[in-house]
């Protein structure tokens, strides 16, 4: 792959301007400390994160709010409109003119101010409360909480983008955790409304800031806001009556109901991973295509049946010795296989080292039949890194080659990974891109966070560089016929988590790709992929079209179920030639 | 490896192209920059905002999140010096390969820690900690262990000593999720996005070691 562009942090979101003076601090009430702080270091700016597209616009995620670009012409990606508005990681997705924004940690403010939440004037803060002799080691008695405050924002924001040089800001939905992750869920059955999953993964709010709201342990406390996702319905006609209609406890134990069912913590075994407690989501990857969504929970990676979305059910989960924190997943295009990964150390760590085990901080791929998940491989991104790179399997989407089932991977700062895994249990590279650490001497964070193709480029979000357009460019796994057959597949709109399914055209363009498979793969004689590359070429009649196909059609069944699938597709689409 | 000497060529391509078409922003010439928008609350007009004003600035940390860090550094250093214990006092293998993996998780942390303070312009340890001597005078953060608790470590050997490593520990850890819990309970403090992230990944891991912690326990009661 080539990088072709890359597009530094505009103004807002660029590394801090020395001269500029730094904002007060969010504890001083009015004035700044006394005496001068001093020049802070080496700064990125505010960190890039993950990426939606509609038409021929990028949106790009930031902790401090949304960059707009125009890819008419992805050599030359231009800034359209940069939209302030702190809050978090700020995930985005796009439906029409409806953007929406997650907003979690504690700086969110509904104005999208910049300010975060400043102290009441002349607050003091309570004492902390006297420690409790006969308090066991380590415990101290709760403080008092800070007080509670209408500006914070943490949830998910509804932005109109109708005219993209001036978005407005429509609703803003609170919820308890706030919204580390979203993903948006288009009902095939509803034209009127779309949803939105919450994934929140931050601690609870107070009941004063945002009512009905506590957190604990579901033992003492059944209302708890954790072990549960959020789900917003938003009416299209009226998204800012947009609000949290139910709010599904997907971790529930089949048998006794109670809530915390999954993965309780404690041990798999010597030498396993410590994997997290499953009482919340990172982020959910709904395939509407097969109804089913594949939620990456914390402590085990979960499918969902949401044939009505309001209220999906689990219908399988999978724990895993090898995982510390199930992060995201993506579905193979035909819907039986599901590959996750696993954000180990949280992403600000080195986990690609030499030393990290290549089964942890890395994908696993299940195949799926029936509703059921089975552990097939793993898969991490060959190269080591180094000790200052912060690296862990990260987002990515489909590559839409026609008969592979290819991901373009962020692996933070170890780059790019195409990875093939058509053969679930032998999945391997097939392009990398890595342009090595921000800074060679100490660790900074930095990185591809979401790496996706679109409509025949690969945009990468870089956490500390920019934004980043790539081309793929053939080598001795891919074709320039596959890269031209991925070319042939179009979106008008491309949230990755909200799954879209893949359909190529019917053309040689995509049978040209095909035929190099099954000549990479040996599953057919040289002769035979000449005389269909003669037929493709000019020399074709529908006799000879007919036959190759039948010949095709006759051998699918002996081959492997990779070349057997690519023939019965190449077959199929020379007979549509032949009519 | 035949991938990468196959990619490289790609790689090197892809930097002379990326210095061949230097960023050059002709609609910044003409005068034409993209606007930088600050929405307000739900159905509130936006604001356009001049380039100048939103230079990323740096936010000078609040007192709380630097007292955090240097408090986590602190804590995170005494469970590195428990394993080091470990390492020749211990007799569980499956423990001995546990505490390898706190020490590599906290060795990590305490850099990124150093780091994050480092780019604030803030000391890695209180100012009247002088000559940032760690374990010297700053004051025990929740759950660490205490100077006789320590010692007892270090004189326990074989299972007695894994008793006390795990219930030191576990200890330890309860004392991290009390600082995060404490740190997002002080008013103004939490507000830095990447210190938020840190602090809920730390309760996160903490909480997961700390059952396997119980459980092992258990086992060896």
């Amino acid at each position: 792959m080539v990088r072709i562009a890359t597009l530094p942090k505009p103004p807002g979101f660029a590394p801090g301007d020395a001269t500029a003076p730094p904002e007060p601090p969010s504890d001083q009430p009015g004035r700044g400390e006394p005496g001068s702080p001093r020049r802070p270091g080496v700064q990125y700016g505010s960190t890039n994160s993950d990426l939606a597209f509609s038409g021929n616009h990028l949106f790009v995620g930031n902790y401090n709010g949304i960059n707009f670009y125009d890819i008419d012409n992805p050599a030359k990606t231009k800034l359209r409109t940069s939209l302030v508005c702190p809050g978090g990681q700020g995930d985005v997705s796009v439906y029409g003119r409806l953007l929406f924004m997650s907003a979690e940690a504690m700086n969110g403010r509904t104005d999208c101010g910049t300010q975060g939440i400043p102290l009441p004037p002349g607050y003091k803060p309570p004492p902390p409360p006297k420690p409790d002799p006969a308090a066991p080691p380590g415990a101290r008695p709760p403080r008092q909480p800070p007080p509670p405050n209408p500006d914070r924002f943490r949830g998910v924001r509804i932005f109109d983008i109708s005219d993209l040089t001036r978005p407005r800001q429509v609703a803003a939905v609170q919820s308890c955790r706030g919204s580390h992750t979203h993903t948006l869920v288009v009902d095939p059955n509803d034209k009127e409304n779309v949803y939105i999953y919450i994934s929140g993964t931050g601690p609870v709010r107070q009941a004063e800031e945002l009512s009905n709201c506590s957190g604990g342990d579901p033992s003492t406390n059944p209302d708890t806001a954790l072990f549960r996702i959020d789900i917003i319905k938003v009416p299209l006609a009226h998204p800012e009556q947009a609000k949290i209609v139910s709010s599904p406890r997907i971790f529930s134990d089949e048998k006794t109901g109670v809530m915390n069912g999954l993965w309780k913590g404690g041990t798999h075994g010597e030498g396993t991973q410590t994997t997290s407690l499953t009482d919340k989501c990172h982020d959910i990857t709904v395939y509407s295509a097969i109804g089913l969504a594949a939620g990456a929970c914390s402590g085990n990676g979960i499918l969902l049946d949401i044939s009505d979305p309001k209220n999906p059910k689990r219908i399988d989960a999978v724990s895993d010795p090898n995982y510390a924190f199930w992060h995201s997943a993506n579905f193979s295009n035909d819907g039986t296989k599901v590959l996750f990964t696993d954000e180990w150390g949280g992403g600000a760590q080195p986990r690609c080292r030499e030393s990290d085990p290549m089964h942890w901080g890395a994908d696993a791929i299940f195949t799926l039949d029936k509703g059921k998940l089975t552990l097939a491989s793993y898969y991490k991104m060959p190269a080591a890194q180094t000790d200052t790179e912060n690296c862990v399997a990260h987002n990515g989407s489909l590559v839409p080659i026609p008969g592979r089932d290819v991901l373009v991977q962020a692996w933070y700062q170890g780059g790019i990974s195409i990875v093939d895994f058509t053969d679930a249990a032998h999945p391997f590279e097939i392009a990398y891109f890595d342009r090595g650490p921000i800074d060679a001497a100490k660790r900074g964070m930095g990185g591809q966070w979401s790496t996706y193709w679109y409509n025949g480029h690969i945009y990468g979000a870089e956490i500390a560089r920019g934004v980043d357009v790539f081309k793929l460019v053939p080598n001795q796994f891919l074709t320039q016929n596959e890269i031209d057959a991925a070319g042939q597949v179009h979106f008008d709109e491309l949230n990755v988590q909200n799954q879209p399914k893949i359909a190529w055209p019917s053309n040689f363009i995509v049978a040209r790709a095909y035929v190099d498979q099954l000549n990479r793969s040996g599953a057919l004689t040289a002769q035979r992929i000449a005389a269909l590359t003669a037929v493709m070429a000019d020399r074709r009649s529908a006799g000879q079209l007919q036959s190759l196909a039948a010949g095709l059609e006759k051998d699918a069944p002996a081959a492997k179920p990779a070349d057997g699938q690519r023939m019965r597709a190449l077959a199929s689409i020379l007979r549509s030639y032949s009519k | 490896m035949a991938i990468r000497a196959v990619s490289t060529v790609f790689l090197s391509l892809s930097v002379v192209l990326a210095f061949g078409q230097p960023a050059k922003p002709s609609a910044v010439r003409a005068g034409k920059r993209a606007p930088i928008v600050q929405p307000g609350a739900p159905g509130k007009a936006a604001k356009t905002l001049p380039a100048a004003a939103v230079a990323a600035r740096v936010r000078v940390p609040a007192e709380a999140d630097v007292g955090f860090m240097q408090g986590m550094i602190h804590h995170h250093a005494q469970a590195v010096e428990m394993v080091d214990l470990l390492r020749t006092r211990g007799q569980r293998k499956d423990l001995l390969a546990f505490g390898e993996r706190i020490t590599i998780s906290q060795s990590d942390e305490i850099q990124f820690m150093k780091q994050w303070l480092e780019e604030r312009g803030r000391p890695v340890a209180p100012a009247h900690n002088h000559a940032g001597h760690m374990a010297a005078g700053m004051p025990l953060m929740p759950g660490m262990l205490t100077a006789e608790q320590m010692s007892a470590l270090a004189k326990a050997k074989g299972a007695e000593f894994d008793r006390l490593f795990l219930t030191g520990m576990i200890q330890h850890h309860i004392g991290a999720l009390v600082m995060v819990d404490e740190l997002f309970d002080t008013p103004g403090a939490g507000q830095d996005p990447v210190l938020y992230d840190f602090a809920t990944d730390i309760d996160n891991t903490q909480r997961a070691e700390i059952g396997i912690m119980r459980g092992m326990l258990k086992e060896s009661r």
